[in-house]
């Protein structure tokens, strides 16, 4: 008696939205298993863990700071990975949109316009889809796999990133440490709520978010990308541009990346480091697939993603377990949205008789 | 130049390349069977910290690659469970398994974060080692590198000269055809990815155990990345794997030899460290340029789920 996986006759609109809260279920019993063998309890970890975090008003406001970045990277890939643009770079375009905007932000230090954060915020979206421009140009010109260049090009900007604050740009009065000068007031996005760290990106990544949903769901050329993404050939009989797939994929992906970017050094960090993003980019594509490359779900998927985040900080702090245990939860939630994303197409069958 | 730099270089050239050449030889095997594994980078993370906790605890070397190979096994059979069995996306399974990977090994390394082993001795082969230039760094050599060799002519002689390498390719190119003449696709497939994830753990466990004896959170550094690159830019040919590796592996330590070299160059590390990279970038530029190339060597089924009895 095996298992069998055998076709639907017609894919699962349930299994859809299930499948997420499945895979986040699987999540949760790895995270205690793994809490148990590394001799804790399990429901104590699941409260320090999980819901800790959000035990108070200050953690649910770094909650909607830490899903910030993660929903306007994740808004911009999924227009990507409906086209079947694989823009695995998202990381790399952060960057150099946080030093597109932070470069803004250090050469206007005396600078009192309102139009100063606004400045940055396009110089950041600019650089982003710059750093994205040349995985795209490379694929449509020379048939390059945007794979291989976007992730390459994530090495090459966290190097760009530390020549700049180990160089030119180094803050003079830093006792020689890494990093810029501390942006002027009037480049630090305002604060949502008071006594907290919430900031106004979080207005940025909610605007974003409807534009990406109108983009995907009411636009012609939304619906393009989506046919072309799932049946290549199709589009292309019915005379959509593949290149074009492939820039526009691209080319958001790296405008929402470098967003983010400028949303964090304008924000919590306030000043360009070496620590821009701790992995933001590589989430944001886990947040895509569980937020089903839609924006609403995006924007709950990242609310979890940050939640992890924070996790693995108490985890270390509460616990005594090294903060890559986030890693550990974000790799394993990927794994299992993947596996239970098979119940849309296939369903269980017990196999009898037959070997 | 010099003789003795020269057999410097050459000698470190081929430690750089060698971790590349294990990672792209089993990725090559695995893509040739028609399943694209992007899970490297994860691959060889694990495969890293798993044989250098068993060399720091065991005090042997042997085991420790052991291990890494069996770590790099076991992360390749979840994979091929999330891709084979449950026919899940390929590109986004190789990158859960390179997420997952990274993850897991900076959470199960952190005990060991900055510790060191002791370096191993090489592995000196008689005679030959005595040739001028040539004999120290070809023959001086950790036994992994000659490992290296021995399994790039195994893997070619397999693919080309076995009835089962013949069977592998058959699968990669037309699985329906081969599932009709009574091959088992999906079994042929998961053995190639679990040979592919053994050598991705071999050349991980060549990282921490003998070309930097220590363990650091992401040592790895792209270097799963670049072996994907490598068999795309060898054009999925054993032999070219190598040629591309020591490309590689010199553009790795051009920058050790810069800095150590005393020459007074301005050029920022940070730009010279990003040389591997970009070189990546420009080799997959040029080889991916003609079209027809990619087409005519790539594995027809590449990437493509295979559904038996669909």
């Amino acid at each position: 008696m095996w298992l069998r996986i055998e076709p639907r006759p017609e894919p699962s609109r349930l299994m859809r939205y299930l499948s997420p809260l499945l895979a986040v279920a699987l999540m949760l019993i790895c995270g205690m298993v793994l809490f148990l063998v590394l001799g804790k309890s399990p429901v104590e970890g699941f409260k320090v863990f999980f819901l800790q975090p959000m035990a108070d008003r200050y953690g649910v406001a770094e909650l909607f700071l830490k899903a910030t970045p993660l929903m306007l990277c994740a808004v911009g890939l999924s227009v990507g990975f409906r086209g079947n643009v694989w823009n695995i770079g998202a990381e790399g375009q952060l960057l150099i949109g946080a030093l597109a905007g932070g470069g803004v932000a250090l050469h206007f230090p005396n600078s009192h316009s309102p139009f100063l954060l606004p400045a940055m915020f396009a110089a950041g979206a600019l650089g982003g889809m710059l750093w994205a421009a040349i995985p795209a140009w490379l694929r449509t010109r020379f048939n390059a796999n945007e794979i291989l260049t976007s992730l390459m090009l994530v090495y090459v900007a966290e190097l760009m990133v530390s020549w700049l604050v180990h160089g030119p740009w180094k803050d003079p009065d830093g006792f020689n440490f890494p990093q810029t000068r501390l942006f002027q007031p009037k480049a630090i996005l305002p604060i949502l709520v008071e006594g907290t760290r919430v900031n106004a990106a979080l207005i940025v990544a909610l605007i974003v978010l409807i534009i990406g949903w109108i983009f995907m769901n009411r636009s012609f050329l939304g619906y393009q990308m989506k046919v072309s993404g799932q049946a290549e050939r199709a589009g292309r009989y019915a005379g959509f541009s593949a290149r074009r797939t492939v820039w526009i994929g691209m080319l958001v992906g790296g405008c929402c990346a470098g967003l983010a970017g400028v949303s964090e050094v304008a924000g919590p960090i306030g000043q360009i480091t070496e620590h821009i993003s701790p992995g933001y980019g590589f989430a944001a594509m886990i947040v895509a697939f569980v937020g089903r490359l839609e924006p609403v779900g995006i924007l709950l998927a990242s609310l979890l993603m940050a939640l992890l985040y924070m996790g693995g900080e108490q985890a270390q702090q509460y616990l005594g377990l090294p903060y890559s245990i986030s890693k550990v939860f974000q790799g394993l939630l990927l794994f299992f949205i993947l596996g239970s994303d098979v119940f849309i197409n296939f369903r269980l069958r017990l196999d009898r008789g037959r070997k | 130049m010099e003789l003795g730099l020269v057999s410097a270089v050459l000698f470190a050239t081929i430690v750089a390349g060698t971790p590349l050449i294990l990672t792209a030889l089993g990725e090559l095997v695995t893509e040739k069977s028609g399943v694209l594994n992007l899970g490297a980078e994860g691959i060889m993370s694990v495969g890293a910290v798993a044989a250098f906790a068993v060399t720091l605890n065991t005090g042997s070397p042997l085991l420790g690659i052991l291990a890494g190979m069996v770590a790099g096994m076991a992360m390749s059979a979840l994979f091929g469970f999330a891709a084979l069995t449950l026919q899940a996306n390929q590109v986004a399974s190789g990158l859960a398994l390179s997420i997952f990977g990274v993850g897991l090994s900076a959470f199960v390394g952190k005990p060991y974060e900055s510790q060191t082993l002791s370096s191993v001795p090489p592995f000196k082969i008689p005679l030959l080692s005595k040739l001028p230039v040539l004999g120290h760094a070809l023959f001086e050599q950790q036994a992994l590198v000659y490992f290296s060799w021995v399994m790039l002519a195994a893997v070619a002689w397999f693919l080309y000269r076995t009835r089962w390498g013949l069977v592998l390719r058959a699968v990669g190119e037309t699985p329906v055809a081969a599932h009709a003449i009574g091959y088992n696709v999906l079994r042929i497939r998961y053995l190639a990815a679990i040979f592919g994830g053994a050598m991705a753990g071999i050349g991980g466990a060549f990282l921490s155990v003998f070309y930097t004896p220590l363990w650091v959170e992401g040592m790895v550094a792209g270097r799963g990345w670049i072996s994907l690159a490598l068999v795309v830019f060898a054009t999925w040919r054993p032999l070219r794997v190598m040629f591309g590796a020591y490309l590689f592996g010199g553009a790795m330590i051009t920058q050790m030899f810069v800095q150590g070299s005393g020459l007074r160059l301005d050029i920022p590390a940070q730009f010279l460290s990003s040389l591997p990279y970009l070189a990546t970038v420009v080799v997959l530029v040029l080889i991916s340029r003609n079209r027809s190339t990619i087409r005519l060597n790539s594995p027809a089924s590449l990437g493509q789920p295979f559904m038996p009895d669909a």
